[in-house]
């Protein structure tokens, strides 16, 4: 609990993170009130509780930045070692960062998918925008336990790779070169797909929606339905943050 | 109290502390000194857990740094004062690290009223200037109130005035009974500073002494004698037991003989019953920086124990000549006949 308490000090008591929630909420939704405001007359029908959440990846990527500068920033300015001085057993204190700011991501994730939302709602009552099959709960609230584990996913690399334009690097290439582009390879290319975690992650959001083609693609033939996908992507970014730690715990601060 | 035992540091091939056992005793500060590159940084951020020595151990009041329930209120350290974020309040960095060790709230004014921080405690630590700094870091260490302090380098680039402030401040921790550790690479700031001293040296122990002994080999007074007859002059003075080192040509002039332990009346006598001409005959007392230097720079010959080595001095030990592959001499006497 105390941990949990000086994360979440170490957290609030710089600018950087409120910036980085506030842009990924004004993205996330400013995006989606822009859209909701435009869609022709013709479309209304068309547009439903999913394509609500289309711009979720913008927000994500902004607390994925977020969560990646929580870790990395510390060693950037030494305060890793004054947190090993006052934690010595080290991974407490890394599970506590974890928990603070993938939770605050998370919540982000639900403000912005709620946001979306209803403003959606508000701008186009006639819309199909009710709330009521499973699909549709989990396509609204289901983006903040996304928005969570790719906060997992970011503070693994930032403790992986220790420094903050490494470890974003890493991550933008991977979510938006490697993830679009080894689908491409011939033949094999749609079984990488289907075990690639951000996919995955996608399609715990996704799954079972029509094909459109706002947002992130549903791709068919997955090989989890929506719950089993989110595990997956819940064990590869929770796997990569346990590396971390074992990193941070066994090399010299 | 800590204790070092055969504390080792390897990064691939190259040493930074080599076998390095020592003792810090509390109510006294213990200066570490040595030049830079020496391991001082490596041996302090080890004795706290934050690098994994490579061999030995080194135990602080008897435990290990990471056995410590609530290091903090044990162990408080400045290693580096830039350990702040810069958009960071001193005070908010100050209320998270107290956090983390469950101290309570208003120990954060204590200690920012101690080292006279509490007007810019709302100010982001970035645009501290180096003083205030190292005030922050200072306030940092003694958060938990700890009988145990380390520093390195706390003077570094600071004026005068700080200077002034951080050594008294020391003194008062360690006179409050505390065991207080602080690195320097200034034997001139130790001596004012440090009642002990270890001493090391390309990671090896040189010397564990009190400050005074150390000071006193370190600038032990010596004769130089020169004239021209300068292997007959060696001679006489050997002949009646002195030590004669030859002292190269260099700033203190032409080549002489060193003579420690001795008077020119001693050995203006001695010269004079046998008829010999000299050129120069002085006392000369070594200078603390030289005798740092002549210690630390070439460390493999010189080993613990230094201002016990009867006659030879710390100025010019008589096996400085001996190669760094050449044993040391000493290496067989005490224990020799284990092999």
């Amino acid at each position: 609990m105390t941990l949990l308490t000086v994360e979440r000090i170490k957290l609030l008591s710089t600018r950087s993170p409120w910036w980085c929630m506030i842009l990924s909420t004004a993205l996330t939704v400013g995006l989606t009130v822009i859209f909701a405001a435009t869609v022709k007359g013709s479309d209304v029908a068309d547009f439903d509780v999913g394509t609500t959440q289309f711009a979720y990846n913008f927000g994500l990527v902004v607390m994925m930045v977020m969560s990646t500068l929580a870790v990395t920033t510390e060693y950037r300015f030494g305060t890793i070692r004054s947190t090993f001085l006052a934690v010595p057993t080290r991974t407490p204190a890394l599970v506590a960062k974890g928990v603070v700011v993938a939770g605050l991501a998370g919540l982000v994730g639900e403000i912005t998918a709620i946001g979306s939302w209803g403003l959606a709602k508000v701008i186009q009552p006639d819309a199909p925008l009710s709330l009521s099959t499973a699909n549709e709960y989990r396509n609204v609230f289901g983006v903040g336990l996304v928005y969570l584990l790719a906060s997992v996913f970011a503070m693994a690399i930032g403790l992986i790779v220790r420094q903050s334009a490494g470890a974003i690097v890493i991550e933008l290439v991977y979510l938006f070169l490697l993830e679009n582009l080894l689908p491409a390879i011939p033949r094999i290319g749609d079984h990488i797909q289907h075990w690639l975690p951000f996919t995955t992650g996608d399609n715990f959001i996704v799954a079972n929606q029509p094909h459109h083609s706002d947002g992130p693609p549903v791709i068919d033939g997955m090989p989890f339905g929506p719950w089993g996908s989110l595990l997956y992507f819940a064990a590869v970014c929770i796997g990569l943050f346990v590396i971390g730690c074992v990193l941070a715990k066994k090399r010299d601060a | 109290m800590i204790e070092a035992q055969g504390l080792t540091k390897r990064y691939g091939r190259t040493v930074a502390v080599n076998d390095l056992s020592f003792t810090v005793q509390p109510g006294r500060v213990t200066g570490f000194l040595g030049p830079n590159g020496a391991g001082k940084s490596t041996t302090m951020r080890m004795i706290l857990g934050l690098d994994n020595p490579s061999a030995g151990t080194v135990r602080i009041n008897g435990k290990r740094y990471s056995e410590l329930d609530r290091p903090l209120l044990q162990v408080g350290a400045l290693l580096d004062a830039k350990w702040v974020h810069p958009n960071r309040s001193a005070r908010s960095h100050l209320r998270w690290i107290a956090a983390s060790n469950r101290i309570p709230v208003k120990r954060v004014d204590e200690v920012l009223e101690a080292v006279g921080l509490t007007s810019v405690a709302g100010k982001r630590a970035g645009g501290f200037s180096l003083g205030m700094s190292q005030r922050l870091g200072i306030a940092t260490a003694l958060l938990g109130d700890p009988g145990v302090l380390l520093f390195d380098e706390p003077v570094n680039g600071l004026d005068p005035e700080g200077i002034l402030w951080i050594r008294q401040f020391m003194h008062r921790l360690a006179d409050e009974g505390r065991t207080v550790f602080v690195s320097s690479h200034l034997l001139s700031e130790m001596a004012l500073t440090a009642q002990d001293l270890i001493v090391i040296g390309r990671g090896r122990l040189i010397a564990q002494t009190s400050t005074r002994e150390f000071i006193d080999t370190a600038s032990e007074s010596v004769v130089r004698v020169r004239g021209p007859e300068m292997e007959r002059l060696h001679g006489v003075l050997t002949s009646q037991g002195l030590t004669v080192r030859d002292a190269p040509e260099g700033d203190d002039g032409p080549a002489a003989l060193v003579v420690p332990n001795a008077s020119t009346e001693q050995i203006g006598e001695l010269v004079g019953k046998v008829g010999l001409v000299l050129h120069e005959l002085a006392t000369k007392r070594g200078s603390l920086e030289q005798a740092f230097i002549q210690l630390t720079g070439q460390d493999v010959e010189y080993q613990a124990g230094v201002p016990g080595v009867p006659g030879g001095g710390p100025v010019a030990p008589p096996q400085a000549t001996g190669g760094i592959f050449t044993p040391p001499a000493n290496a067989t006497a005490p224990g020799g006949d284990g092999r």
